[in-house]
């Protein structure tokens, strides 16, 4: 069965009619941990907020747990769970109160779903006392993840949980999803960062309020269609250069300490990279070093992106 | 209820661990009491006198320190010309200029009769008034001494005279802090009825949590009840503290029945309150929110009767005026405090805050979204 369900939901901001979210339709599985990946701007929060009723559609609709997000706003307020992007708990009041409060307004009480949160809240619980305000941005999130569940939803909305919290708590907070998807909670949740989309058991890439593909994070990855490999040599920035001059080069960016360069497909790797090589050298550049790579997401989704650019300036 | 209930322990204890509300609510009334009463006077005192006596007689002799003997006037300057004087006035050194003309003693005398010129810097106009009167008042009163000496008084006056003996009632002794510390008690109930509630909301909004609270099945109402109650209940203590204030510091004992004051509050501010509500709804940040409460409190404060009296202003500032609740909640402080009337008399202005209430509170409810 389908928790969420989206039909060519739309939104526009402004007189300058920005269109935020452009007739954006997919439908998310019970239980399933559904990723929104996509740049700053890419229209990810605009979703989330309509679909937890506190923002109202341009068009199309939506359902969550079959609701309809404008008609029965309020079934849906009492049965999802929401974690805006911005801290947005009481800052002058300590986690216990806070954790005690949203309890309360959901008709529930802390006892009641503590075993939902009990991985959680233990982590937290030696700062009960503490002031929400004080906190470290990991124990924010936790908190804010703890009064998200206290009322065990059956879908929770997590905007972008894991910007600005620190790599140790963010793959921390990765494993709590999992563990809460184990308890056939359906999460939906949104990040910019490529490596946590691997995580999902299926994403949305996203960018101008367009989806560019949905699938299992793997099949994304599988159906990358050029043949990409990964570059070093001994001038970075004469290599990016070099590289977007190279004929035929589809697409090249830096990737860490490698440039990743994709190449049109078709023709033996070892022969391509070895043809590369050679016009590299030739190019000036020392100790240059070609290796195939394997697509990832961010690989994806960089190719993803600029056919979407090239199709839009045409 | 029970969401209620929570939301008020919610409330309270954010409100006290705000020490700066706190403050304001403990402080603000005392300091407000204890100061502007004495600061804000209507007596005006200190006027600089400067004296052109062409006369140089006993009489102008006279007449001068009988001035500078009522207390209001300080003798700045004795100017030999008027041109003299009049650059005294000019320099801001002297607020009145009273000229006397040569022979002022020989002419009132002889011809029972004489002029004199009063010239008043109208920059200051309540000062430039008052200070106009009192010499006018101190000249008529040393007229009736001259006539007294000069005259032979017979049994019946030659032309008749009309004498006049004036009693003031409710303040006997047009003692003015009785008149401004009610009016001052009225301002401060409204600043924090108004401001505390238009800023709480709107700081909820600015930091984020009403998304939270959006999203949850709170009852529109139960979140507009959880903000109105604390503020209220810290209106009706600010009332009180300010009523033991003037108690202390003035002696001010309401001469009406304190219920009745406490019942017309009870209702003003739930229309003070739902103006802060209101305000909040149009208002993204603190600041917006501030600058507004600002504006409509500086027009609260000037056309409510507090300093200058409503019966005195233009036609059109009538209307505005009666449509700003201060005027009211002065109106029936004075009326209660000063007078002593009771439940019957204030009924109409309970009647307009009531209505005022009413409305007020709908719109901000109807402009309230959990939605955008």
């Amino acid at each position: 069965m389908e928790a969420i369900t989206l039909n060519a939901l739309t939104k526009v901001y402004g007189k300058e009619k920005t269109v935020a979210v452009n007739e954006v339709s997919f439908a998310v599985e019970k239980g399933e941990l559904f990723g929104l990946i996509g740049p700053d701007g890419a229209g990810k929060t605009s979703i989330f907020r309509m679909l937890t009723t506190v923002l109202l559609p341009d068009g199309g609709s939506a359902t969550v747990n079959g609701f309809d997000v404008e008609k029965d706003y309020k079934q849906i307020r009492s049965s999802v769970g929401y974690m805006p992007g911005k801290f947005s708990l009481y800052p002058d009041l300590s986690i216990e109160e806070n954790l005690n409060f949203f309890a309360t307004v959901f008709n529930t009480t802390v006892a009641e779903n503590y075993d939902l949160i009990r991985d959680i809240y233990v982590q937290i619980e030696p700062f009960k006392k503490r002031r929400a305000g004080k906190l470290s941005g990991g124990m924010k999130q936790k908190l804010a993840l703890c009064c998200a569940l206290i009322h065990k939803p059956t879908v929770l909305f997590l905007d972008e949980p894991t910007t600005g919290v620190d790599p140790v708590s963010r793959k921390e907070f990765w494993e709590m999803l999992k563990r809460l998807k184990a308890q056939n909670i359906t999460i939906v949740v949104s990040t910019p960062y490529m490596d946590e989309a691997a995580l999902c058991d299926r994403i949305a890439l996203m960018q101008d309020g367009k989806i560019l593909s949905i699938d299992a994070p793997e099949n994304i990855s599988k159906a990358y269609p050029d043949s990409l490999f990964a570059v070093r040599a001994d001038h970075m920035y004469a290599l990016l250069n070099n590289l977007a001059r190279y004929e035929k080069t589809l697409n090249s960016y830096a990737f860490g300490e490698y440039a990743h360069v994709a190449l049109q497909s078709g023709i033996d790797e070892a022969v391509e990279s070895a043809a590369l090589k050679s016009w590299l050298e030739s190019a000036g550049l020392k100790d240059v070093e070609v290796q195939p790579a394997t697509p990832d997401i961010e690989d994806c989704f960089i190719r993803l992106a600029t056919v979407h650019q090239a199709a839009v300036i045409k | 209820m029970r969401t209620i209930k929570f939301l008020l322990q919610k409330e309270f204890r954010q409100i006290f661990r705000n020490k700066s509300i706190l403050a304001i609510i403990a402080v603000m009334p005392v300091v407000q009491l204890a100061i502007m009463p004495l600061a804000a006077d209507y007596e005006v005192k200190n006027i600089n006198l400067s004296v052109v006596d062409h006369d140089h007689s006993t009489y102008s002799q006279e007449l001068v320190s009988k001035i500078t003997a009522s207390g209001y006037f300080r003798l700045m300057a004795y100017s030999s010309s008027f041109k003299e004087a009049m650059q005294g006035i000019e320099s801001d050194q002297a607020d009145i200029v009273l000229e006397i003309p040569a022979g002022f003693e020989k002419n009132l005398i002889r011809e029972d009769e004489q002029k004199l010129f009063i010239a008043v810097n109208a920059i200051n106009g309540t000062k430039a008034n008052l200070g106009g009167a009192y010499v006018n008042q101190i000249i008529r009163a040393y007229n009736q001494d001259i006539r007294l000496e000069l005259v032979q008084p017979t049994r019946m006056n030659p032309i008749p005279v009309i004498e006049i003996t004036a009693t003031n009632w409710f303040n006997p002794s047009m003692n003015y802090k009785v008149f401004m510390v009610p009016g001052i008690l009225a301002i401060l109930v409204t600043m924090v009825g108004g401001f505390l509630s238009a800023l709480n909301i709107v700081r909820e909004k600015e930091v984020g949590t009403i998304e939270q609270i959006n999203v949850t099945p709170i009852k529109k109402y139960h979140f507009i009840l959880g903000k109105l109650i604390p503020f209220w209940i810290l209106g009706n203590v600010v009332f009180t503290v300010g009523m033991l204030v003037s108690y202390l510091l003035y002696g001010i004992v309401p001469l009406g029945n304190m219920g009745v004051l406490y019942s017309f509050i009870a209702v003003y501010l739930l229309a003070v309150l739902g103006l802060g509500l209101l305000v909040s709804t149009f208002c993204e940040t603190q600041q917006q929110a501030m600058l507004i409460m600002f504006f409509l409190m500086m027009i609260f404060i000037l056309m409510g009767g507090l300093f200058t009296p409503i019966e005195s202003m233009p036609e059109w500032a009538k209307v505005v005026s009666s449509f700003n609740p201060v005027t009211y909640l002065i109106s029936v402080m004075r009326l209660v405090i000063l007078k002593g009337s009771g439940f019957r008399d204030i009924l109409s202005h309970l009647g307009i805050i009531a209505s005022f209430a009413v409305v007020l509170n709908t719109w901000a409810i109807l402009n309230y979204r959990k939605t955008t």
